[in-house]
């Protein structure tokens, strides 16, 4: 899988998730609200400049994860010296490219787990109203570990596919990859249950070290 | 309360994985990725709620890091970026798709998915694509809607596969299609 995350490790990785958030949050409102093509200009200078500081590896890896904006910045500008007015253009391409590359720039820098105490803190006020974070918690650990079954699940059906037609899968293994993704959602609920349920019951079950070895995987 | 979490979590799971397929073109060269078919069957299988949660969970991991879209996209760029509404979307489309569904539950499978995944994965979602390209790329709504007019052809299709497939789980395992069980 393709890597979201900074090949160098940066000063950034050691600042506070929730701080790189509300930062980004902030910069992006400024971008939005701004028309000045000078304020723009400067802004996209500076996330130019973040992302330059870790040095060629870095710069390298983040400007590859803008290269999905290039056909929309090349319609844009087109768009824009057809109508005469290129510094519009100009002053919507830098807003864009400026506010994705520095939220890119966030989770290139920031950790899965930081994220999650982040979402984790959150959550806190949530939960008084009822809100499950433990529901939630179980939900993301699911999602991310059943994606490598799921596509060892495609990978198999793709091959027994090849095996028998000379014609390519295509969206035909999507029916039994549901199916069989159906079988195992039901498989893993009756599991989740016989160890004790997600209920709302909350971190006090995970702590105690002889629960804990009940959710190791058999 | 179990189901509903794995039921939730292994169809976001189907929606990532489908973007992993390789993207089939259309004729004119337009890529379409599988992913929002699975977003369409989130709503036609799970239903409003559950089908909506499903693509909320995908998006939240997807906010915190994880390169879970087409292409190996991901993090917080997508959200801002100029195809934002159509991930925002989502949401509103498995949600509609899904209450189609459950509103109609007397009516044959088939039919009724092809018109859910229409209205929801196809009238709610381009809604709110256009809207949000056009505050990104400053445009008006019909202007926008113009830079999107290719991928319907792809859409169109993308729901005729999903009433399909829908209509296939249904014979084959009658009990599965949580749209269509009072619950």
């Amino acid at each position: 899988m393709i890597s979201l995350t900074s090949p160098v490790r940066t000063r950034a990785h050691g600042w506070p998730a929730g701080a790189k958030l509300g930062g980004l949050l902030l910069a992006t409102v400024a971008l939005a609200a701004s028309s000045s093509l000078v304020v723009l200009g400067a802004g996209a200078g500076l996330v130019l400049l973040l992302y330059a500081l870790p040095g060629r590896v870095f710069l390298a890896h983040g400007l590859r994860r803008l290269a999905v904006l290039l056909p929309f910045v090349l319609v844009i500008l087109g768009w824009h010296l057809l109508a005469a007015e290129p510094l519009v253009g100009l002053a919507i391409c830098l807003r864009m490219v400026a506010a994705v590359a520095l939220a890119n720039l966030v989770t290139m820098t920031t950790r899965l787990s930081d994220m999650m105490q982040v979402l984790r803190r959150l959550g806190a006020p949530l939960a008084r109203f009822g809100f499950n974070m433990r529901a939630l918690e179980i939900s993301i650990a699911l999602l991310i570990r059943m994606i490598p079954v799921l596509s060892e699940t495609g990978g198999h059906l793709r091959q027994s596919w090849r095996a028998r037609s000379a014609r390519r899968p295509g969206w035909r293994i999507i029916m039994p990859l549901t199916l069989a993704t159906l079988d195992d959602a039901d498989h893993v609920a009756e599991a989740l249950k016989a160890r004790g349920g997600i209920g709302g019951a909350g971190p006090e079950i995970s702590d105690t070290d002889e629960r804990k070895s009940q959710w190791k995987r058999p | 309360m179990e189901k509903t979490v794995t039921h939730v979590a292994l169809f976001a799971a189907i929606i990532a994985v489908l973007g992993l397929l390789p993207n089939f073109q259309l004729g004119f060269g337009v890529p379409i990725s599988a992913q929002s078919l699975g977003v369409m069957l989130a709503g036609t299988v799970l239903g409003a709620k559950r089908g909506a949660l499903a693509v909320m969970l995908l998006l939240l991991v997807v906010a915190l890091g994880l390169p879970l879209l087409a292409g190996g996209r991901g993090g917080l760029g997508v959200f801002v970026g100029p195809t934002a509404g159509f991930l925002w979307g989502w949401i509103a489309a498995a949600f509609v798709t899904g209450w189609v569904m459950e509103r109609w539950s007397s009516a044959p499978v088939l039919p009724v998915a092809a018109v859910a995944s229409v209205l929801g994965g196809i009238v709610v979602l381009y809604a709110f694509g256009i809207a949000g390209m056009a505050m990104v790329l400053q445009k008006s709504l019909p202007e926008a809607a113009l830079l999107v007019t290719a991928f319907i052809p792809g859409d169109l299709i993308k729901a005729g596969i999903a009433a399909a497939l829908t209509a296939s789980l249904a014979r084959a395992r009658p009990g599965s299609l949580m749209s269509r069980r009072a619950s």
